[in-house]
């Protein structure tokens, strides 16, 4: 209907994402979601998180999917939260089995993988898909050097930097860039896409190899840094769950912008601008 | 196109997603017990194991702790307590009767009792133990050099692991008793002993008494408990499994520095 105004307002569409980025994004979109789900499968073997080197200092976890089984056997799913107990009956602690019997389980089955407890299969899952979440990463940073994706598209300009506010602003009143501004990222949007890649991942990578006990005695201590091997352990989890907000954010993001405009400009990569003038 | 088409189209895109999340969840427990599938996913393990060797410098050594940072109670798992008759009548007798068998492929095989073991060079270490499962937990141990006593029986030059055998059978019927091997490398590194202590005290049937193997560059599953016979040997394929430890029969990896 609208296709007629939209080409005489100069609508236009535009190859936004070159091949590998598109190819890159997409395995990292499957990756990410074997990797937390098959961690997650991992962290149900012990369903505790703790601060410091060891788990058993004398201080309680802050954090425990537990569980309670009452006088009649009923199971109850209990999450503790800094000494606070919450019933999570049926999502945390404990939850339905295939057999519809509800059983102690830290995260249930349907976000797990193997969806079974199974940690010495889950473990496999997740170091294969470890390696290719540092391979795909490594091929991205090296492809957005050379190609100067990085340069062009994601590091802000210091006129970007300047207008952080005003992009602060629009994003609030869902204000959709129009013309030339929709053909570049937002500053929130390359602040976002840089933190990920060169913070959220590089850490998530880093806290993995801190709970491998080869890897801490290459340099012995040296997870210490970070609190020590539990604590570690606990970033590893919530570096893994910031990645998931992220992911809902940019999911969200992508929805109310045009989720098929982006999504194929994902798929195809090519995108379509929307006029300077308003055609509404 | 026109907007109702379009409309379908969308409809039919949202309903393939949903049908394909459903699909590939089921499908990765299927996958699981493929075992070609398993194998691929293996690859991931063994490229972690060659490149964890090849970064590590052989006599690395793993961290070690002060006194104030030892648990107040070093936590027992799996196996507290054999069932096995000929292990308890040993234990209620002190491992008075206890020897340690060594054999395979060695020029001196022989029988160590535990005054034995206590007087070959010893080493002390407060160290951390990381299971498998997610928890650490802090010990003081003090064992004999697995180095030492490898010297004292000579390992001949086919032998590339040593396998532990363990008093504590294992399973529903208690048919498989646990067993463990690795590699020269790590049976000569310094960290490496064959623990009589722990914090001080005699090692606690709980954590493996008489004797148990500390390994401190990899999990705690390699740590065999209720040590009873050495046996050194140029490949593990012929015994129990084959995978080369208890575990490892049982899908876990047989490197354990992750």
């Amino acid at each position: 209907m609208a296709r007629t105004k939209r080409t005489a307002a100069k609508g236009s569409r535009y190859y936004r994402h070159t091949l590998p980025v598109r190819l890159m994004h997409w395995i990292n979109v499957i990756v990410l979601v074997i990797l937390l789900m098959s961690g997650l499968n991992i962290f149900n073997a012990h369903s505790a998180l703790y601060w410091g080197e060891q788990s058993y200092r004398g201080v309680p976890p802050f954090l425990v999917l537990g569980s309670r089984i009452d006088d009649e056997g009923e199971v109850s799913g209990i999450t503790r939260i800094f000494g606070h107990d919450f019933d999570t009956t049926g999502f945390l602690g404990a939850s339905r089995d295939s057999e519809g019997d509800v059983v102690e389980r830290g995260f249930p089955s349907w976000l797990t993988i193997p969806a079974t407890r199974w940690l010495a299969m889950a473990r496999r899952w997740h170091f294969f898909f470890a390696w290719l979440l540092v391979l795909n990463g490594v091929c991205f940073v090296g492809y957005s050097l050379a190609s100067r994706h990085l340069h062009r598209d994601i590091l802000p300009t210091r006129r970007d930097l300047r207008s952080i506010g005003r992009s602060v602003v629009d994003h609030l009143r869902f204000r959709r860039p129009k013309g030339e501004a929709a053909r570049h990222y937002n500053v929130l949007q390359k602040l976002a896409y840089l933190s990920v890649i060169f913070l959220l991942l590089p850490l998530v990578i880093l806290m993995g190899f801190g709970m491998s006990p080869a890897l801490d005695a290459l340099v012995p201590g040296w997870v210490g840094i970070f609190g020590g091997r539990q604590s570690v352990r606990t970033i590893h989890f919530i570096v893994a769950w910031a990645l998931v907000l992220f992911t809902i954010i940019h999911v969200f993001q992508v929805i109310v912008n045009g989720f098929w405009n982006n999504l194929r400009s994902m798929i195809t990569g090519y995108f379509r601008v929307a006029p300077e003038v308003d055609d509404e | 196109m026109s907007e109702k088409s379009r409309l379908t189209r969308r409809n039919f895109l949202t309903r393939l997603f949903l049908a394909a999340s459903a699909t590939a969840l089921g499908g990765c427990q299927k996958l699981s017990e493929s075992p070609w599938f398993v194998k691929i996913l293996g690859v991931g393990e063994k490229a972690t194991r060659r490149v964890q060797r090849l970064v590590l410098p052989r006599r690395a050594v793993a961290q070690e702790f002060t006194e104030a940072e030892l648990s107040p109670q070093f936590r027992s798992n799996g196996t507290f307590m054999p069932r096995n008759p000929a292990y308890l009548a040993m234990a209620e007798g002190g491992f008075a009767g206890y020897r340690l068998e060594v054999g395979g492929l060695v020029e001196r095989p022989g029988t160590f009792s535990l005054a034995d073991i206590r007087a070959l060079p010893s080493r002390t270490q407060i160290t951390r133990h990381d299971c498998v499962e997610g928890w650490s937990a802090i010990g003081k141990w003090k064992g004999a050099r697995l180095s030492a006593l490898l010297e004292a029986v000579q390992v001949k030059p086919a032998a590339r692991y040593v396998v532990f055998h363990c008093a504590d059978p294992m399973g529903e019927d208690g048919s498989s008793p646990y067993y463990e091997s690795i590699d020269l490398e790590d049976a000569f590194h310094p960290q490496t002993i064959l623990a009589y202590e722990l914090n001080d005290e005699t090692l606690p049937v709980k954590n493996g008494a008489p004797l148990r193997l500390r390994l401190e560059r990899q999990l705690g599953y390699k740590m065999a408990k209720y040590v009873m016979r050495l046996e050194v040997v140029e490949d593990f394929s012929h015994i129990a499994g084959g995978k080369g430890g208890y575990w490892e029969d049982r899908g876990y990896e047989w490197y354990a520095g992750i």
